[in-house]
């Protein structure tokens, strides 16, 4: 044995890799090859340096740390031989990439290399700068590499050109002085300089306009003619692929030529006929040729209009795409993607053709065809493309699914031309894959069905049918159980049947099953669960003769693991046990969603206040209630909207609204008391009702309180209430619970003021930073007790965090705090915190109320403090 | 541009890795194992590109290994297929027949030939020939390096007998 071998050679060790068994026994083998490898680092041993770094580059393929071996690598580039250099490039490219500091080391030996005598070396030095250097070394070598452009040996020459292309692209500075040097790059023979050159011309027209300014000027007509060589060359046996001459450099100028043409009327005049040629003349039966085809395609569809190089390119595109080779017809889609902007006409000729790659068994095939007959739809033909679609939707697999619906839900959203269409095809979504469906989209379905009032029974009934069949698909589920608690009534009396439905019968126990089924089925999640709970709670009072069972299913969540269920399911209990007399306002239908403010939020990717699992019943109707601004406008919409509605007569209309106004007053159920009196019922749904809730924008609150204010909308609802009146379906109907309620608050306004239990709203406090505003409020019959309601509004352009409010009083007083509506007080006034207080008077009378303040609150986590004192009460209180 | 070359047999061995583009050594583990994965499962009639991370990978199987680039959405497809069909048959020439064990121990050779081929993520040399000169020239300037080194051990070990 040679004396001076130590350790194993390559081959041997690759041959004890191969032979392990298990990964561990290869992490073994690899283990004792390093410890070896580093012991002779240390020694510094030169004869199998490298060995060594060779063993090391096949260990590091295997994916083992091999940092220890990069400084081996300098050492080798930094010797004087051949071999030795050459293992160590490879190695320095293999081990390590341009973030490493370690790279920088290697600046003056390969500043040496380009220098070299011998071409080999230098062609060395140029490869490991081309693949791995920085931006630094590029800035450092630069100039070597444009010198070696013009080298004399050829090989060096191409080598040097795609350096260029990554100094420049590292370093775009640089650009401006490759331009000379490329351009006479262009006019060799030599096809590996050719196409280099061609190649560095088109990068340096990517990054630099003067660079681009310039080849089109001076290269575009020699390019053209070598292109035209090349096109008629004889054979050419060292550059033929499949008959073709140098199919490589074919496609290097025809790109090249793409961005000359790109928006140059004369460059693009140039080369028609060129391209015209390729595109006859190429075969187009094996690969090779179709690449330039598809190249050129790329080129006549980017440069300037030619209209009959675009019907040859579409033409060729058509063959193409009936081709049966997968990889032509993934090309053609690829590029039809590009054409449609160019042509839209062209390509929806091939639509049948693209729809059927939709269900392609190949899933590259399927996705961009489905890429591409997204962006063929348009208003006219969105129904049969979203028919085609949805078709494939039942065919495709599970992956595919996910991307599909998405889109599916995007086009029928974005053309749909009415909305009972809208309904259809969002239904058999749903009930297709439904459980790929993200929450936005169904969340948009129910705003669109709650808009569409003549809808709602058709709608619901529907659903029921798709529930009957497809239980397993989630989202459908949860569509199905909102509108069956809202419309249950339409789905049990048969309302609103549309001409083309088929008559269903459907009891009032068949409805409540349904729900039963959604709460009790294994998958269902905790927001479907806790939505069936509020709709059975709905059908309640629709469904008197159910109420027992629904009340017994509401009951069997009372000992649910799930706090949220727990919570509804004895809350909703209480509500039908105790609050019979509020139920059937509690639990009205819902208030048409606001369509502006649900896609505004979409747009501001806000949480949907219905997608939240917690979504609570006072939180449905909060989250999208409308602007506060306009409460009294929006009602009066509604009533002509809803006009046509087969069953809201006037009477039950005007419920609706004091329903709407209601439940949001009451719906804590643990605290809300029953009202004593109309008056106060109607006034606290105006206090209530239109003071909003936290989320609403700014103006908020303060309006109400005010006497004109609260006068105003008490003459609006007058108006309102004698305008139901007057229409003829009131008259028609005009049913108890109207005239009750009016008949309660009968009197005009004049008398609510005697009543008085209205203060103008107060400015407690105000700072240059911060604003409190009390509203005042006496509850009737208890004249010791003030309510007071708290509005914070923030004078800052800051946001205030950790927003906390305390207040102190006096031993006569007693005070307590309700929970504020949030913690965080947006800038500029953007919106308010409000908090409730009651303050409860024993010298009532005697003493006025009086009370210290301090609020706490922090700005970019820096904490503030204010305080003072509010003496400014109204002196009766 | 070619922003990296793998050769994956089909058993999900690593044969031969090249990364024009920047990757830390973990993305790279993770992109080899999340695209042997896609590449691996795809059958045998399917095209022969795969979109990836806004990026398209091109792979073409030879024997029972799998070539593959990943190249920009913009770039040539078909192209890339005969660059790889290019990179094999010159391989082919040099191992004459090549296999995968060719590969495996001679790996440094199949990057030397990779890199008189491609460049800065480009092809550099559309000709077969002229590729299979320079590979020689270069092995050729490696023997005699060695057999000069050889002669002065032999001289060594003959003066130190």
């Amino acid at each position: 044995m040679n004396p001076f071998s130590s350790g194993t050679r390559l081959r041997d060790m690759i041959r004890a890799i191969r032979s392990c068994k298990t990964a561990a026994e290869e992490r073994a083998v690899v283990r004792k090859e390093c410890a070896a490898i580093r012991a002779a680092i240390s020694e510094n041993d030169q004869d199998y340096r490298h060995r060594n770094l060779a063993k090391l580059m096949f260990i590091h393929m295997l994916g083992y740390p091999t940092h220890f071996g990069q400084m081996e690598c300098l050492k080798l580039i930094a010797s004087s031989g051949f071999p030795e250099k050459r293992i160590g490039y490879l190695g320095l490219m293999l081990l390590l990439d341009e973030r490493q500091e370690v790279l920088m080391l290697v600046t003056n030996s390969l500043k040496q290399d380009l220098n070299h005598s011998n071409q080999y070396i230098i062609g060395l030095a140029l490869c490991a700068l081309g693949n791995i250097c920085s931006a630094e070394m590029a800035r450092d070598l630069a100039p070597e590499v444009e010198r070696l452009l013009q080298f004399r040996d050829p090989n060096i020459r191409k080598k040097a050109a795609l350096c260029s292309i990554r100094i420049i692209k590292k370093v775009p500075d640089l650009a401006e002085n490759f331009i000379n040097p490329a351009a006479s790059l262009l006019r060799e023979k030599h096809h590996g300089v050719l196409i280099t050159g061609v190649q560095l011309c088109t990068d340096l027209c990517k990054v630099s306009s003067e660079a681009l300014e310039y080849f089109r000027e001076k290269c575009t007509e020699g390019l053209v003619k070598t292109l035209k060589d090349m096109a008629n060359s004889p054979y050419a046996p060292e550059y033929d692929i499949a008959g073709i001459t140098d199919p490589f450099l074919h496609i290097r100028l025809l790109k090249l030529l793409r961005i000359l043409g790109q928006g140059d009327a004369d460059a693009s005049d140039c080369m028609n006929d060129i391209l015209a040629q390729v595109a006859t003349k190429i075969e187009s039966n094996k690969n090779a040729g179709n690449a330039i085809l598809y190249e050129c395609v790329g080129t006549i569809m980017s440069i300037e209009d030619n209209g009959g190089l675009r019907v040859l390119a579409i033409n060729i595109l058509g063959r193409f795409l009936s081709n049966r080779d997968n990889n032509i017809r993934y090309v053609a889609l690829n590029m039809l993607m590009k054409a449609i902007t160019v042509d839209a006409q062209a390509v929806q000729r091939h639509r049948a053709t693209i729809l059927e790659c939709v269900k392609d068994s190949d899933a590259s095939i399927r996705k961009k065809a489905l890429d591409l007959v997204y962006l063929l739809v348009n208003e006219s033909n969105v129904k049969p493309l979203t028919k085609e679609l949805i078709e494939s939707l039942e065919a495709s697999d599970q992956e595919f699914k996910g991307v599909l619906t998405a889109k599916i839900c995007s086009l029928v959203e974005k053309f749909s031309p009415e909305k009972i269409w809208y309904i259809d095809q969002m239904l058999k979504v749903l009930s297709e894959a439904g459980n790929f469906v993200k929450d936005e989209v169904w969340h948009a379905l129910i705003v669109v069905i709650s808009n569409a009032s003549d809808l709602h029974g058709y709608s619901v009934r529907a659903l029921y049918r798709a529930f009957q069949t497809s239980t397993e698909q989630e989202t459908l589920v949860r569509v199905a159980v909102w509108c069956i608690g809202e419309y249950g009534d339409m789905l049990v009396n048969n309302v609103g049947m549309l001409d083309i439905e088929e008559p269903i019968t459907v009891t009032e126990s068949d409805a409540v099953d349904a729900l039963e089924v959604s709460i009790k089925r294994l998958n269902s999640d905790l927001t479907t669960k806790a939505m069936a709970l509020i709709a059975l709670l709905k059908l309640s009072s629709r469904f008197p003769s159910c109420s027992e069972r629904i009340k017994d299913i509401i009951l069997q969540n009372k000992r649910s693991f799930v706090l949220e269920l727990q919570q509804r399911s004895i809350e909703f209990n209480c509500i039908l046990q105790k609050h019979q007399n509020i139920r059937s306002a509690l639990v009205e239908r819902m208030p048409v969603l606001d369509e502006a403010t649900f896609s505004g939020r979409r747009a501001g990717s806000l949480p949907t206040s219905v997608s939240t699992s917690t979504g609570t019943a006072r939180n449905l109707p909060n989250g999208i209630a409308k602007p506060a601004a306009a409460p009294v406008a929006d009602l009066l919409d509604l009533s002509s909207d809803d006009a046509p509605a087969p069953n809201s007569s006037g009477g039950d209309f005007l419920q609706d609204l004091l329903g709407v106004d209601l439940s949001p007053a009451s719906a804590p159920p643990g605290t809300s008391q029953p009202p004593k009196a109309g008056t106060d019922v109607l006034l606290d749904l105006l206090s209530i009702g239109t003071s909003p809730p936290a989320q609403s924008s700014s103006s908020a609150s303060n309006i109400l309180s005010s006497i004109q204010d609260d006068k105003t909308s008490l003459v609006n609802l007058n108006g309102l209430a004698s305008l139901t009146s007057l229409s003829p379906n009131a008259t028609s109907a005009s049913p108890a619970p109207m005239m009750d309620l009016l008949d309660g608050f009968g009197p005009s306004p004049q008398k609510k003021e005697e009543n008085g239990p209205a203060y103008p709203s107060l400015v407690a406090y105000e700072s240059s930073t911060l604003r409190m505003t009390f509203n005042i409020s006496k509850q009737p019959g208890n004249p010791q007790t003030t309510l007071i309601q708290a509005i914070f509004t923030n004078l800052s352009p800051n946001v205030y965090n950790d927003f906390l409010f305390q207040a102190a009083v006096p031993k006569f007083l007693q005070l307590h705090l309700d929970p504020a509506s949030s913690n965080t007080l947006p800038a500029s006034g953007n919106g308010s915190i409000i908090q409730s207080m009651k303050v409860t008077n024993s010298q009532h009378g005697k003493k006025s109320l009086v009370m210290r303040i301090r609020i706490a609150y922090k700005i970019n986590s820096k904490d503030v403090l204010e305080e003072g004192q509010v003496s400014n009460f109204p002196r009766d209180l | 541009m070619i922003h990296f070359v793998l050769l994956i047999s089909r058993q999900g061995k690593v044969r031969l890795t090249k990364w024009y583009s920047p990757y830390s050594q973990k993305e790279r583990t993770k992109v080899i194992r999340e695209l042997g994965g896609v590449i691996l499962n795809r059958g045998p009639k399917l095209c022969n590109f795969v979109d990836w991370r806004g990026f398209k990978v091109v792979y073409k199987r030879y024997a029972s290994l799998y070539f593959c680039m990943c190249i920009d959405q913009d770039d040539n497809e078909l192209e890339v297929l005969e660059i790889i069909h290019h990179y094999v048959e010159i391989l082919d020439r040099y191992f004459g027949s090549v296999c995968e064990l060719d590969l495996i121990f001679n790996f440094h050779k199949a990057y030397y030939i990779l890199d008189e081929l491609l460049l800065a993520g480009e092809l550099q040399e559309s000709s077969k020939k002229t590729v299979a000169r320079l590979i020689a020239a270069q092995d050729s300037l490696v023997e005699t390096a060695k057999e000069q080194a050889s002669s002065i051990s032999n001289i060594i070990a003959q003066a130190t007998k």
